[in-house]
C-alpha cells in the first residue's frame, strides 16, 4: 500500500487541509492524528457560545467518525506523537510508529501563560480548544445561575479578552478584565476605536484594571483573591487567562525543523524538510505581503488557514501552488460594539486617521488616500468588502 | 425567520436582517440567497452551513 499523508492536529488547520485535499486526490490513503477526540466544531463560537446558550456539545458541527468517514480518513484520536524522523519519514506515536509519505504539521498554538505566585495559581483557566471550553463551561456553570454574583476576571484585553468579556457579560455575569496597557485591543486599534469599545463593553457592566497586571492568585472563603500590580485587590469566582498564543512548536524543533515564532514555511507551505509541510496557527508564513518586514509572520485567523490549505492540498497533490494572501480582515465578535480590523502587514509605514468616528484608515502622510490597514466598528463594519477592494487597488 | 450558522467560523446570517452589504436584502428566506454566496468571515461556501437556533 502507499504511504499516507499524515496529518498532525485536528483543528481547522488539520481538517481544513484534508478537505481540501480530498477536492483533488480521493485515491492516497490520509492518516490524521490528534491528542483530543477530533470532533469538528467552529473555533471562534468558543468564545460567543454563552450569550448563544451554547454548550460544548452544541459546538460540535461534525463528530469525529463522521467527519473521518466523509472524507475517508484514518483518524487516531487520543493519540500523541512523540517524535518524528525526517530521514526515515516515520513519526512515534503512543500507540506505535507510523511511515508517511509526507507529512502535515498543524499543532496549532499553546495559549501563553505567565508565572502567576499564590497558592491558587493553578486555578487559572485558558480556553483555546473545545475541551479548554468544556472545562470552563463546567466550572461557571456548576456556580449556579446567580449570575450577577458570579465574578469572572479575565487576563488580557486583547481580542480573545475582549470577546469573552463580551459574551460572559452579556449573558449577565460579573466580568472583570485586567490588563497592562491603558485601553482594550491596544495593538490592533487605534485609540478612540478602543475607547468606543471600552464604553460598550463598560456598559455591560464590564469593569476594567488597565496598566496593571495580576501577580497572585490566593484561594479566599471559597473564591479566589486577586493581587494586582497597582496594589488593588479583587475576588473572583473564576479566572481566566487570555494573554495570547504562542505556536506550539515543540515537535518540530526536536525534529530539526527550522522554527522561529512559528515553524517556517515558505510560500508553497513546505518548512525547511522534505516531505514536511505546516499551516494554521503553528506555522510562521513567509511575509509576502510585505517585502520589507525582516522575517515571516504568524496569522491565527481563520481566513488564513482557508487560504493555506488550499495552496498546500495543490502542492500536496503535485500541482505547485504559492501562497498570496489577499486582504484578510479579522473580524471581532463584540456584539456591543461590532468591529472589523485590517492591520496593516509589518514593514509599512504609516498612522491611523480617523474618517469619521467608527472608520479608520491605516496610511502614509504622502499619500492618505491609499490605505493599508482599517478599521470599522458598529454600522461602518458595513463598508468592509469596499475598503478591501480600495486596499487591493492601492496596492 | 431562521438563523445559520457558518460551520467554520461562526458566523451567523439572520434571515431577519440579511447581509445589506452583500446585496442581500433584509428579509431573504436562506432558500433564497445565490448559492454563490459566501462567508464573509471565511470565505467557506453557502453549503457550510447549518440552521441554527439561537
Amino acid at each position: 500500500m502507499d504511504q499516507p499523508l499524515l496529518i498532525i492536529g485536528a483543528g481547522l488547520a488539520g481538517w481544513q487541509a484534508v478537505r481540501e485535499f480530498r477536492k483533488l486526490d480521493t485515491a492516497t490513503p490520509i492518516t490524521l492524528v490528534t491528542a483530543d477526540a477530533g470532533d469538528f466544531y467552529a473555533k471562534p463560537t468558543l468564545s460567543n457560545a454563552f450569550g448563544q446558550k451554547r454548550g460544548p456539545a452544541q459546538l460540535v458541527t461534525t463528530p469525529a467518525a463522521t467527519i473521518a468517514q466523509t472524507l475517508n480518513v484514518t483518524l487516531l484520536s487520543h493519540t500523541q506523537v512523540t517524535a518524528i524522523d525526517t530521514a526515515a519519514q516515520v513519526v512515534q506515536t503512543s500507540t506505535g510508529p507510523l511511515s508517511y509519505r509526507d507529512l502535515v504539521l498543524a499543532t496549532g498554538a499553546q495559549p501563553i501563560r505567565v508565572p502567576l505566585a499564590g497558592a491558587a495559581s493553578d486555578q487559572v483557566l485558558s480556553v483555546n480548544s473545545l475541551s479548554d471550553f468544556a472545562v470552563f463551561h463546567q466550572r461557571l456553570t456548576s456556580l449556579g445561575e446567580d449570575t450577577p454574583n458570579i465574578r469572572i476576571a479575565i487576563m488580557g484585553a486583547g481580542l480573545i479578552g475582549c470577546e469573552f468579556a463580551n459574551d460572559l457579560a452579556g449573558a449577565g455575569y460579573a466580568v472583570a478584565v485586567i490588563d497592562p496597557s491603558d485601553r482594550p485591543l491596544a495593538a490592533l486599534l487605534p485609540p478612540t476605536a478602543s475607547a468606543q469599545l471600552q464604553s460598550a463593553l463598560t456598559g455591560l457592566s464590564v469593569q476594567w484594571h488597565l496598566g496593571a497586571t495580576v501577580q497572585t492568585v490566593e484561594p479566599q472563603a471559597g473564591a479566589l483573591l486577586l493581587s494586582l500590580s497597582n496594589g488593588q485587590a479583587i475576588a473572583a469566582d473564576i479566572v481566566l487567562s487570555a494573554i495570547g498564543l504562542r505556536a506550539d512548536t515543540a515537535l518540530a524543533q526536536a525534529a530539526g525543523i527550522v522554527c522561529e515564532r512559528g515553524i517556517v514555511v515558505n510560500r508553497q507551505l513546505q518548512t525547511s524538510v522534505p516531505h514536511v509541510w505546516a499551516l494554521g496557527d503553528g506555522a510562521q508564513y513567509a511575509s509576502a505581503a510585505s517585502p520589507g518586514a525582516p522575517t515571516g509572520r504568524t496569522l491565527p485567523y481563520v481566513m488564513p488557514i482557508m487560504a493555506a490549505a488550499k495552496v498546500l492540498a495543490a502542492n500536496l497533490a503535485g500541482t505547485e501552488a504559492s501562497l498570496e494572501f489577499a486582504a484578510m480582515p479579522v473580524a471581532i465578535k463584540t456584539p456591543a460594539l461590532p468591529i472589523v480590523a485590517h492591520p496593516p502587514a509589518p514593514g509599512h509605514l504609516g498612522e491611523w486617521v480617523e474618517q469619521t468616528l467608527g472608520e479608520w484608515w491605516f496610511a502614509s502622510a504622502d499619500m492618505p488616500e491609499r490605505p493599508h490597514g482599517f478599521v470599522l466598528t458598529g454600522t461602518h463594519t458595513s463598508k468592509r468588502m469596499a475598503l478591501v477592494k480600495q486596499m487591493a487597488a492601492a496596492a | 425567520m431562521k438563523t445559520y450558522i457558518c460551520i467554520v467560523c461562526g458566523f451567523v446570517y439572520d434571515e431577519t436582517a440579511g447581509r445589506p452589504e452583500d446585496g442581500i436584502a433584509a428579509g431573504t428566506l436562506w432558500s433564497d440567497v445565490p448559492a454563490s454566496w459566501e462567508c464573509p468571515e471565511c470565505g467557506v461556501a453557502k453549503a457550510d452551513f447549518e440552521p441554527v437556533e439561537i
